[in-house]
């Protein structure tokens, strides 16, 4: 599949310095985001999953800003590499029972999940590929963060008051849910 | 660059987001790979976002994380109360509902 | 901007500077009066516990200054109303002929050449969304003003009574911080510029009256009160929402460029004005009354506020009785362009509010009669007052209505703080079991009391006696007699007023028989409160005396005309945001009249309790509370009556029964008792005749052909639900496999089609 996509890139790999920059530093990107995440959800420790996650959420700002959306990678690295991972080791450190080697699923159960992945990655890959013969990305500057701000304080302002809500009603549950009494 | 690319990295993240959802026995993992699911449909708005030279995307973008930030909060919570109650948080041991 | 037209033309006038410049200040500034309390509250919550004395000593302090700030904010509104008597009753016209613009900023773009409105508008954007701008700000009128100084003032004395009657609670700070706080939250409602901000603090003050019923949340009863005062606000306050919502877009729609309006006065003007639709104006008020309703207690709705007596007595001396309640009164006094269009009150029909104001006046009067709990006798007869005053206001008698909000909040709470300080000697509230000739050992307690309730009877001249007298006028059913009605004939609301005055004389002489004389029937030795009870005690009763005599009716003789209805003519706005109401002519005949029924309310029962249950008492050697041989004891009638009224009329019933009950029990009952009667008899039925007929066939055909068929399909379900089963495995990754499986099967059948 990746080197499917690579194939595509490879494509227009010869019109230009910055295209060829571009395109290796998503396909190491790419490349290393598919092995930490397969290595996440199949690896025993859950540290390790944690950690591999981090790699995989990096990834994900580093193609953020290959894509020019710069203030999206700096939140996306602000709020889950420095809030949700660490989040998620306090919730493995509180489950201490679970630290360490977890012992893998029956394999009926991870044949049954396999097959669910393979046909999920078939069907979009394949909806993909049909929708969007090759479009190009093609940004001559990266977006601006002012206006993103803008956008969002103006058509954007009812979304998000309600997302404001929602993170008042979240941290809300998530005391009523998890506190002791 | 081709909007492909990064529509099929995004497919690729999601079916195993997928797969770690449906096979990990951890409460905590199963979260992680939502995490992961969640993250590839953001690379999904911010590419579209970046062929339609908008901020639409980008904006959804950053709403989706900010609902992932509320969604890791109460799902460790609800992992936490799980943990508190049975002494384990294995997915497979929770089955109240079998019918 | 949003200064004052009329204040500005004050200075420019050149008339007499200081308290006029100093009063133009303070009505600009009345945020002042609500950000007092609000402060305390904070101040409290943070630092109460490390104050000498519990923090009470900051609420009673801030709050004794917003009640100073509002003293001279009255003075300066007369000064301003005054002053402005001979100008504005041109621009009223004026405007009323235009178009009822009242706001400050339309003025300003020269929308309305004269400021039509006395009231001080003084607004602030708080947000802007596209093309609607939410402001804050306040709207400051006479009724505003009029409020400011009750709730500042009840609020003071409450403060200073509580710190006796709460003393040594282990909430004792909590307490008092709430009480900041509703005072701050009361405020900011009746000073409210527009209704979004009416919306915010009014539900500020049904969450601080749910903490403060709950109070003592440890008893399951009180916990259980403050739900149900706090869901049965809800319900009202969907009414709230929906109608503002209705309200914010009719005024849009009159208002050419404007996508819509929270402004008061904007939509009361443009109501008055005939420029918003009758329906919408009609429904928005429907609406607005289902919140007038749950708030103040009115029919239907009212169920909480007896239980609300859980509380403390100060918090139900503020708030059930003095401020909190009459928030509905108050909101319809101030939507009442709205409802006076809507509901077409000066069309002389019976409307809703009238209705639903008569009804509840009468039942929470005969209510009041069944109690043992002196408290829940006082919280029926605060239903019935309120329900008083919304008839007034459905009549058109808006001055009667405010002005008997203002004379009930000085006696009730009079009344309930007198209570409390008979409970607090005795530790009950029961009358029945634990009072009873209190008046030796408590003279305070009881010549308050007494005062309070001959105010809330309505024997002149004390308060009640005016303010009553002139509702009764204001429905314009005596007509007959000489005086004239103001918007047109109710008489039946007449009547049911004065019901209700000969019901409230009763039942209240029934309290004080009960409570003061006879024997004493608790345990221990009460005796009289301390002075930081009865002082607020006396202030109260001392009001209760005097505070009627602020409207004394026009054409009252040895008066001077300058001291005759000074409490309307400073209260009742004069703005184009305010309906053309027409006011009833007092009538000589109507106050005797009234008088009569009201003495003849007192003898029934005096009679009653003082001379036939005395001398039974006597007989008895104890000290009885009714007749051994009563009415409800001879005739079955009675009792029938007796207990309908003690059942509260089934109304708690109803709601927790047959409505909340209804999703779990009754209705599936029901439905069982339909399945198994209806249904399954039928089924029967037909199985019975199917199985003779089926007899005949069996042996025939059925036997060899069909069975084998059936069999085989049954076997074969029975297999398929076996198999089946397996998927309902429980666990919850097994139901998002087939999830994401069928998710992706169906869009993969999706691709292919499309």
């Amino acid at each position: 599949m990746i080197a499917m996509a690579a194939l595509q890139g490879f494509d227009s790999l010869m019109s230009g310095d910055t295209v060829v920059a571009q395109n290796i530093a998503f396909g190491i990107l790419a490349v290393v985001m598919i092995v930490a995440a397969l290595r996440m959800v199949t690896t025993g420790n859950v540290v390790h999953a944690a950690l591999y996650l981090v790699i995989v959420l990096a990834g994900v700002a580093g193609i953020f800003i290959l894509l020019g959306a710069e203030f999206v990678g700096v939140t996306q690295v602000l709020v889950y590499i420095g809030a949700i991972v660490v989040l998620f080791l306090f919730g493995i450190m509180l489950t201490r029972g679970a630290l360490g080697e977890d012992e893998e699923a029956d394999t009926e159960k991870r044949r049954m999940a396999v097959l669910v992945g393979v046909l999920v990655l078939v069907v979009t890959g394949g909806a993909v590929l049909d929708s969007f013969g090759d479009a190009a990305v093609n940004r001559a500057a990266p977006s601006l963060t002012a206006e993103i701000g803008d956008t969002i304080f103006s058509q954007y302002i009812v979304p998000f008051e309600a997302v404001s809500v929602l993170l008042l009603a979240a941290l809300i549950g998530a005391i009523v849910v998890a506190r002791k009494d | 660059m081709l909007l492909n690319q990064f529509l099929l990295l995004a497919a690729a993240l999601f079916a195993i987001g997928v797969y770690g959802v449906l096979a990990r026995r951890n409460g905590v993992l199963v979260l992680m790979s939502i995490e992961l699911i969640l993250n590839s449909v953001n690379i999904n708005l911010v590419a579209f976002s970046a062929v339609s030279a908008t901020v639409g995307g980008e904006i959804f973008a950053l709403f989706i994380i900010a609902v992932a930030a509320a969604e890791v909060g109460v799902g460790l919570a609800m992992v936490l109360l799980l943990y508190r109650n049975r002494r384990s948080i294995d997915l497979t041991e929770i089955d109240q509902l079998r019918g | 901007m949003t200064d004052l037209l009329t204040l500005a033309a004050t200075t420019a006038t050149g008339l007499p500077l200081g308290i006029t410049e100093g009063g133009a200040w303070l009505l600009r500034n009345a945020w002042l009066i609500p950000a007092l309390p609000a402060l305390s509250f904070v101040g409290i919550l943070f630092f109460g516990k490390r104050m000498p004395r519990g923090g009470s000593e900051l609420g009673i302090a801030l709050v004794g200054i917003a009640f100073v700030l509002s003293l001279l904010t009255a003075a300066a509104w007369i000064d301003h109303r005054d002053n402005f008597e001979g100008e504005e009753v041109h621009r009223a016209v004026a405007v009323a002929e235009g178009h009822g613009d009242a706001s400050g900023e339309h003025a300003d773009e020269g929308h309305a050449p004269g400021h039509p409105s006395l009231a001080v508008h003084n607004t602030i954007t708080w947000f802007e969304l596209n093309d609607v701008t939410f402001t804050v700000g306040t709207l400051v009128d006479g009724p505003a003003v009029m409020m400011l100084v009750v709730v500042t003032l009840v609020s003071l004395l409450v403060h200073v009574y509580s710190t006796e009657y709460v003393a040594g609670d282990r909430r004792y700070t909590h307490f008092f911080a709430f009480l900041s706080l509703f005072s701050a939250s009361m405020l900011l409602l009746v000073v409210s510029e527009n209704t979004l901000q009416l919306l915010v603090s009014w539900e500020l003050v049904g969450v601080c009256s749910f903490v403060l019923i709950g109070h003592w949340w440890e008893e399951k009863p009180n916990s259980d009160a403050a739900l149900k005062a706090f869901l049965t606000n809800r319900v009202g306050d969907m009414g709230l929402i929906v109608g503002v919502t209705i309200l914010f877009f009719t005024v849009g729609s009159a208002l050419p460029g404007q996508f819509g309006s929270f402004s008061i006065a904007e939509t009361n003007a443009l109501a008055g004005a005939g420029r918003l639709s009758h329906t919408a104006l009609l429904v928005a008020s429907c609406c607005l009354m289902a919140a007038v309703m749950s708030k103040s207690g009115q029919f239907l709705l009212h169920t909480w506020l007896p239980d609300a007596m859980a509380g403390p007595t100060p918090v139900s001396a503020l708030i059930h009785a003095a401020t909190m309640v009459v928030a509905g009164v108050f909101m319809i006094a101030r939507m009442y362009g709205v409802f006076f269009e809507g509901f077409s009150i000066g069309g002389s029909s019976i409307n809703l509010m009238a209705l639903i104001g008569g009804i509840t006046t009468l039942i929470g009067a005969c209510l009041a009669f069944v109690q043992r709990d002196i408290k829940k006798v006082l919280a029926y007869s605060t239903i019935s007052q309120l329900g008083y005053m919304v008839m007034a206001l459905g009549v058109g008698a808006w001055t009667a209505a405010l002005f008997h909000l203002f004379t009930h909040a000085f006696f009730k709470a009079c009344l309930f703080l007198g209570s409390g300080s008979a409970a607090h000697a005795v530790h009950s509230f029961d009358m029945k079991s634990d009072m009873g000739g209190l008046r030796k050992a408590m003279p305070h307690t009881y010549r308050t009391f007494v005062i309070g309730s001959i105010a809330l009877a309505g024997l002149p001249p004390l308060a009640g006696f005016w303010s009553k007298d002139e509702i009764l006028v204001g429905t314009g059913g005596w007509g007959l007699f000489g005086g004239t009605g103001g918007n047109g004939a109710y008489t039946f609301m007449l009547i049911m007023g004065v019901i209700t005055a000969a019901l409230t004389a009763a039942y209240m002489t029934r309290c004080i028989y009960l409570t003061f004389f006879g024997e004493f029937r608790g345990h221990g030795n009460p005796h009289e409160s301390g002075p930081r009870i009865i002082v607020p005690l006396w202030i109260l009763a001392g009001l209760a005396i005097v505070a009627g005599l602020l409207n004394l009716p026009k054409g009252f003789p040895l008066v001077p005309e300058s001291l005759q209805e000074r409490f309307g003519h400073f209260v009742e706005p004069v703005a184009a945001y305010f309906p053309g109401i027409s006011h009833g002519t007092p009538s000589w005949s109507l106050a005797i009249a009234s008088t009569l029924v009201v003495l003849s309310g007192i003898g029934l029962a005096g009679w009653y309790y003082f001379i036939k249950v005395e001398a039974a008492s006597k007989a008895a050697g104890r000290s009885l509370t009714e007749l051994p041989d009563g009415l409800t004891t001879r005739y079955p009638l009675a009792k029938m009556g007796h207990t309908f009224l003690v059942q509260k009329y089934y109304l708690d019933h109803l709601y927790t029964d047959i409505i909340a009950g209804g999703t779990k029990g009754p209705v599936a009952a029901a439905a069982y008792k339909v399945d198994q009667d209806v249904i399954d008899g039928a089924v029967n039925a037909v199985g019975e005749n199917a199985v003779k007929a089926g007899n005949l066939v069996y042996h025939r055909f059925d036997q060899p052909v069909v069975d084998g068929l059936v069999n085989a399909s049954g076997r074969a379900s029975s297999g398929a639900g076996w198999e089946l089963r397996r998927i309902q495995t429980g666990k919850v990754q097994d139901y998002a496999a087939i999830l994401f499986a069928a998710a992706m099967v169906l869009a993969g059948i999706l691709i292919v089609i499309v």
